[in-house]
């Protein structure tokens, strides 16, 4: 990129000089070539890149266990009868309190601990909502601020017990956390702590732990998450001053929070729904906020052990709705034909894959792009990752009812083996997880699809970006040289200047709007989603009419004829969608892809409709018409309807913005780092592009 | 061989009196050994084997030696060593449930690895080099790295927090020193029977190390004779404790397990060492007093004692003593022989329950904050329960204090900021002033040494918790400084943390015969506990990828001075000149695209063309091209055939 910015200045110096045409280096040849014939190689990169993220399912590499030292499934499983009956019976007692409503659940959860040998505490925490601070983006995880006024009304108490190591040093541990509700708690959520129960009975006694065992129950009414974070920020910074919640309720929880050095990895385990298929299944959940991934080794190690030893069916998320689209079939059936002819002219080209494992694939892949790009944890192991903790949340679906006493012991007995075997993994372990890849898309359990391949997409994607900058600048300046005589004007470095100022100013507007929702939040009052997604539109629309206003020659509908050139305006456009682009495939990876699928084609398509209406020819009505489709879909609330209904959920009419608001309110309470990128780069560059549209040229 | 042994030891004996006669020393040197052996109220069985040798002062200057191994006498001579002490542990001394405020273990509850710490009695100048000899020599004669305890980044001076005052003392510790039996074996080498005879027996490797904690101790003091040309006298006290689970088959959970010297060990003794002057077994049993405060004079009440309702021992103990929170079974093992050998069996009949008296705050240490740039440490003092009955509370102003020595050591790459210190007693911050009696800092230097912390605190009695926390930054390492395995992170070591105004001893009621053990025991020796061992994550480079680091730094190379070059080189005014006039002439295509291929090939810019055919030129030219093409095609080929020759 660097070198194609300097190729236009040479060529520049060239062309402006007057003097004869004179031939320059080669690669200088280059850039000009590529900048000459800027419209086609856009076309030809940014189909390209399309075509490189469909292809993505067939690149998708089979996973592998990249640390030698974990060796999963390599030691025998030493999970006894007993350990299960332990299981079984904690179970069955949850179940008699459900009946006789005696005590706590907690107290019987916690005796159970104790009764094993581990060392037991309980922990309450507030389950405060996650407030959205304008400053608090990308500031760790912020310290446990109790509010002044606590309440004991409500209150979550978390239950965790600790296994020491026998003979270890204390510096490590383990954690396995099982969200239930201490309250309502189902069925199902009783089989996980079931499982765990049984494997704590085991680890009890086991000689071969190096690092500490910390089983954490934690209080699901208050939500997975809000628990897991609250226990986290207790164990990783705790406040030392006083706190009213420990007075609160009848739990004696005066005891010490109790600590077992530094966390290396974290496994959630979630029981529930019965299973639709023939096996227990058992589904993977490892996207943490903004797109960060745990360690791909820990999700091998599981897929292995469940696959190859406890014959579960392991399944990662999919977008359901892709699997039956005729169109993505029909690529897929177009892949495997390819393939086929490939593999005909040579044997070692065997890139093909049927076009069912094509649309699994896909439809794998874009549910990972989507998650990652959302930038919200798909569960409660994503507070782990905020302290550099890997973790996955594990959701085993028994393919039997709760009541089934008989088919419970076997499926205890391979659900403690399965935790046993990663437990075992991961102890073995003398380093922390980083062997393996921290930058991946899966397209199933066992396939994944690394950052080396997946970025080409993206390059391609943005590649034609300063190209058109380029071509387009040079254009403007023509332009502009010709429709002014002055020479004073003719300084042609500052040409930029007056389309630099609209898009700076559109960008400031669109860092306001950013921070609108933080203010209408603090508006006195309940209001629904619905009234404070128009508050929002209004003042919005209104900043943006003021801005017309006040800056001159910003406004698309202003008739000075001597206003900013569209070439150049869209040339510096199209130059801070890149720099935006860019900057945000390093935060996010996958935001950014989705982001270059709408903006780009918008920005590249996007020019004025009025000579395109004067000149009638079919070609530049088919243009225009073009970029007004694009630009629909590119706005915000327009793309979230479409993929609402990719997704099955239709939602029209005035519930939209309601919803819109909620979606947006849950990605800055997530500090989502899409957030900013919608309102910071995509807001302003489609605004951008919306004045080019209606630009009076 | 065991006969041949014992066969020789009374020749040995006999010999090394009349060398003692000979050379008219005073006192003979002494050789004694102990085991003791606790239940612990949590089911499992602390094994305390004590062995101590006592070099008399003599003025034989160390090099003639009986029983005292001369490795350490020549380690004392050689380094001036005052007083030291080097414990190698596995495993965490369980401070709530094996105790805290007794000599036992507030002598060997000791940090995980290798903790070091010397007296040297040299000049203040020479203490350093004394330290680093004497890390090399110990780790020779350990089997050990301690001689990583060399470099000046990883020990420290204390002066008052250690518990020892004196400006010679260093101290420092490996955390991730792993302890196996290869350690043990040099250790055993110092006794006199080795691990062949008497109670040192016992110590079956696969038993031993099967424990939950397992440290093995040297102590050694030197005793000033204050006679004019004799030398000093030299104690060695070599321990190891172990905490050992009783294999049972009772089901009952609250039960405490039955167990046997055999049981537990795997081996019976037979027999003292017989360099041994006195070799003894004591079992001690906590909170046992309580109902049983009458007078034992009668045979019957004795009998009583060890052969109850509770539990019954296998065997009669010699003596019983009194202490102030439990019993104290003395066997001596002299009468056991291979036909009759020695094997103390606890068999538990009802259900009992005790607790250890806990020191009068329970520390533990943890790290604070998340991502690889900063982060607190955090120490968290805790009343126990038995805070309130113990002695040691001392009135200040009218006012009852607690003492609390911290002494930490901080590795360089722990950048602390000692302004940020803050302390917090029963949730309420407080000020230095109020707390904080005395503090001594000296702050780390990058890559040079270690920074250091002594705070003395003085806290209410009533206190319920305290906390301390204070602020680092991570440093960044240079990559060969990094460990074979950066990736698991860095250890902070333990923290001491002792209680200058409480100190442990067992108070005995009767008189005692000269054990060395327990008149151990009944000196007093201050409470200490360590903390936790911290792991904290640093940034660390990803070493696999060596490759992929020297590809772009060349291509970036490359690519500088190759655009430097070029920038120099170039005259872009004069090509620009010869160019237009070049454009100038017309030449045809053909001549022309030759002409540039040549001057590319060439590397220089396209010449005139000369008044010779061009055509010839050019001719001549590709046929050079062409033979370099063909040497280079020729060397390859040469190249190919010698290497797949081999």
């Amino acid at each position: 990129m660097a070198s194609e910015k300097r190729d236009k200045e040479e060529e520049e110096v060239k062309t402006d000089d007057g003097s004869p045409k004179i031939k320059p280096r080669p690669i200088v040849q280059l850039g000009i070539f590529l900048v000459a014939h800027s419209p086609v190689f856009s076309v030809v990169f940014s189909a390209a890149g399309v075509l490189a993220l469909l292809i993505l399912p067939l690149l998708a590499k089979n996973t592998y266990i990249s640390e030698n030292a974990l060796m999963p499934g390599s030691a025998r499983s030493m999970l006894s009868n007993r350990d299960v009956s332990d299981g079984s019976k904690l179970v069955k007692d949850i179940k008699n309190y459900w009946l006789n409503h005696e005590g706590q659940v907690q107290k019987l959860i916690g005796k159970y601990m104790s009764d094993m040998g581990a060392e037991v505490y309980y922990q309450k925490f507030h389950p405060e909502g996650n407030q959205f601070h304008p400053l608090h983006f990308f500031s760790g995880p912020d310290s446990y601020t109790l509010l002044d006024n606590v309440s004991c009304a409500s209150y979550g108490v978390n239950v965790a017990g600790i296994i020491r190591a026998p003979r270890g040093d204390g510096k490590e541990s383990i954690v396995l956390v099982t969200p239930y509700d201490f309250i309502n708690g189902g069925d199902y959520e009783a089989l996980s702590l079931g499982i765990t129960s049984t494997l704590f009975s085991l680890l009890a006694r086991v000689t071969w732990l190096s690092k500490d065992i910390i089983w954490l129950v934690t209080d699901s009414r208050y939500g997975d998450y809000r628990p897991v974070a609250a226990w986290l920020t207790e164990y990783h910074s705790p406040s030392f001053k006083v706190s009213d919640l420990l007075k609160c309720g009848e739990l004696n929880t005066a005891d010490t929070f109790r600590r077992a050095g530094t966390v290396a990895a974290a496994l959630v385990l979630k029981v529930d729904g019965r299973s639709e298929r023939f096996e227990d299944t058992l589904s993977i959940y490892a996207e943490a906020s903004n797109g960060q991934m745990p360690n791909l080794d820990l999700i091998n190690v599981v897929n292995y052990l469940a696959v190859h030893r406890q014959g579960f069916y392991v399944k990662v998320e999919k977008v359901v709705s892709l699997l039956s689209s005729s169109w993505l079939k029909i690529i897929g059936e177009i892949f495997e034909a390819v393939g086929k002819l490939a593999r005909t002219l040579n044997p070692d080209w065997n890139f093909g894959i049927p076009a069912a494992d094509y649309l699994e694939g896909s439809a794998t892949l874009a549910s990972s792009l989507y998650s990652q790009a959302l930038g919200i944890p798909t569960g409660p192991h994503g507070a782990f990752r905020d302290y550099q903790v890997d973790a996955i949340t594990l959701k085993i679906s028994p393919r039997f009812p709760p009541d089934s006493k008989t088919r419970q012991h076997d499926f205890f007995l391979r659900g403690a083996r399965l935790l046993e075997g990663t437990i075992r993994s991961v102890n073995n372990l003398l380093e922390k997880f980083h062997q393996s890849f921290f930058l991946y898309l899966l397209t199933s359990p066992s396939k994944f699809i690394s950052v080396g391949v997946y970025m080409i997409a993206f390059a391609l994607l943005v590649a034609p970006l300063p190209m058109v900058a380029a071509s387009l600048y040079i254009e403007g300046c023509k332009a502009l040289t010709k429709s002014t005589d002055n020479p004073t004007e003719n300084l042609k470095s500052w040409k930029w200047l007056d389309a630099a100022k609209q898009v700076f100013a559109l960008h400031l507007l669109g860092f306001i709007v950013t921070l609108l929702p933080y203010f209408i939040c603090q508006v006195p009052g309940q209001h629904s989603p619905r009234n404070r997604s128009i508050m929002w539109g209004t003042t919005s629309s209104s900043l943006l009419l003021i801005t017309f206003a006040i800056i001159p020659g910003c406004s698309p509908f202003s008739s000075r004829h001597h206003g900013t050139n569209w070439a150049v305006l869209k040339s510096v456009t199209i130059s801070a969608a890149f720099i935006g682009l860019c900057l945000m495939s390093i935060i996010n990876f996958a935001t950014a892809e989705i982001g270059a699928l709408l903006l780009v084609p918008t920005c590249l398509m996007a020019q004025p409709i009025k000579p395109a209406l004067r000149s009638r020819r079919i070609k530049s009505l088919l243009g225009a018409f073009c970029s007004m489709v694009l630009l629909t879909i590119g706005f915000p609330v327009m793309f979230f309807a479409i993929s609402k209904g990719l997704f099955g959920e239709a939602v029209v009419g005035l519930s939209l913005g309601g919803e819109f608001w909620t979606w947006l309110e849950s990605l800055w309470a997530w500090k989502s780092a899409t957030y900013l990128y919608i309102g910071m780069v995509h807001l302003p560059c489609w605004l951008l592009c919306l004045c080019i549209l209606f630009h009076p040229s | 061989m065991a006969s041949l042994v014992r066969s020789w030891i009374p020749l040995l004996i006999l010999q090394s009196f009349l060398v003692a006669v000979a050379f008219g020393s005073k006192e003979a040197e002494q050789f004694s050994e102990a085991l003791l052996l606790k239940p612990l109220p949590d089911r499992k069985v602390l094994a305390h084997f004590h062995f101590e040798n006592r070099a008399p002062p003599s003025n034989s200057h160390g090099r003639h030696h009986h029983l005292f191994p001369k490795a350490i006498s020549q380690l004392v001579q050689k380094f001036r060593v005052k007083e030291m002490e080097l414990s190698f542990t596995q495993g965490r001394w369980n401070h709530e449930h094996w105790g805290g405020f007794d000599p036992l273990s507030s002598m060997n509850a000791k940090p995980v690895g290798v903790e070091l710490w010397a007296v040297f009695d040299v000049p203040q100048s020479q203490v350093d080099t004394s330290w680093k000899n004497l890390t090399h020599a110990l780790s020779g004669l350990f089997c050990a790295s301690i001689n990583f305890l060399e470099s000046s980044t990883s020990y420290a001076a204390p002066t008052w927090g250690f518990g020892t005052n004196s400006d010679k003392l260093r101290y420092g510790s490996l955390p991730r020193e792993a302890v196996c039996t290869e350690n043990l074996t040099p250790w055993l080498k110092l006794l006199p029977c080795r691990d062949k005879d008497g109670i040192s027996a016992l110590m079956n490797r696969p038993s031993v190390y099967r424990g939950f904690y397992h440290s093995q101790r040297l102590h050694l003091s030197t005793v000033e004779s204050g006679q004019e040309g004799l030398g000093s006298g030299i104690v060695l006290e070599q321990t190891l404790t172990v905490v050992l689970q009783p294999e049972t088959t009772s089901v009952e959970t609250n039960m405490q397990p039955s167990w046997s010297l055999s049981s537990l060990f795997g081996r019976k003794v037979v027999g003292s060492c017989v360099l041994a002057k006195s070799s003894n077994v004591y079992l001690q049993l906590e909170g046992r007093l309580g109902h049983e405060s009458k007078n034992v004079d009668t045979e019957i009440e004795a009998h009583k004692l060890w052969k109850n309702a509770d539990f019954d021992l296998s065997l009669k103990p010699d003596r019983v003593l009194r202490e102030s929170s439990g019993l104290l079974f003395i066997f001596d093992i002299d009468k056991s022989s291979d036909s009759e050998p020695f094997d103390l069996g606890l068999n538990w009949k009802l259900p009992s329950k005790w607790s250890c008296q806990q020191a009068p705050l329970q520390a533990s240490r943890f790290l604070m904050g998340s991502g690889n740039e900063r982060g607190a440490i955090a120490i968290l003092l805790k009343a126990t329960e038995s805070q309130e009955k113990l002695p040691g509370r001392e009135l200040t102003d009218g006012r009852c204090t607690i003492k609390a020595n911290i002494f930490q050591i901080f590795p360089w790459y722990i950048k602390v900021y000692y302004h940020t210190l803050q302390i917090f007693v029963d949730q309420q911050q407080k000020t230095d002033s109020e707390v904080l009696k005395k503090i001594n800092v000296s702050p780390s230097t990058d890559k040079v040494s270690s920074g250091m912390l002594e705070m003395m605190l003085e806290l209410p009695c009533e206190v319920k918790s305290a906390a301390i926390s204070i602020e680092y930054d991570k440093g960044f390492l240079h990559i060969d400084e990094y460990p074979p395995d950066a990736n698991q992170g860095f250890d902070i070591p333990s923290a001491l943390i002792s209680f200058p105004s409480h100190h442990a001893s067992l108070d005995f009621q009767e008189e005692l015969s000269k054990s060395p053990l327990l008149s151990s025991f009944k000196e007093k020796s201050l409470v200490r506990s360590y903390t936790e061992v911290l792991l904290v994550p640093l940034t660390t480079p990803d070493f696999s990828m060596p490759y992929n680091v020297i590809t772009i730094t060349c291509t970036i190379f490359a690519l500088y001075f190759g655009s430097l070059l070029n920038v120099l080189r170039r005259r872009i005014g004069e090509e620009e000149r010869f160019l237009k006039s070049q454009a100038g002439k017309k030449t045809g295509g053909v001549k022309q695209l030759l002409l540039r291929l040549t001057a590319k090939i060439r590397g220089r810019p396209i010449e005139a063309p000369s008044s010779e055919s061009p055509a010839a030129e050019s001719s001549f030219l590709s046929t050079k091209l062409i033979f370099k093409i063909i040497l280079i095609a020729g060397a390859a080929a040469a190249w190919q055939y010698f290497s797949t020759d081999k």
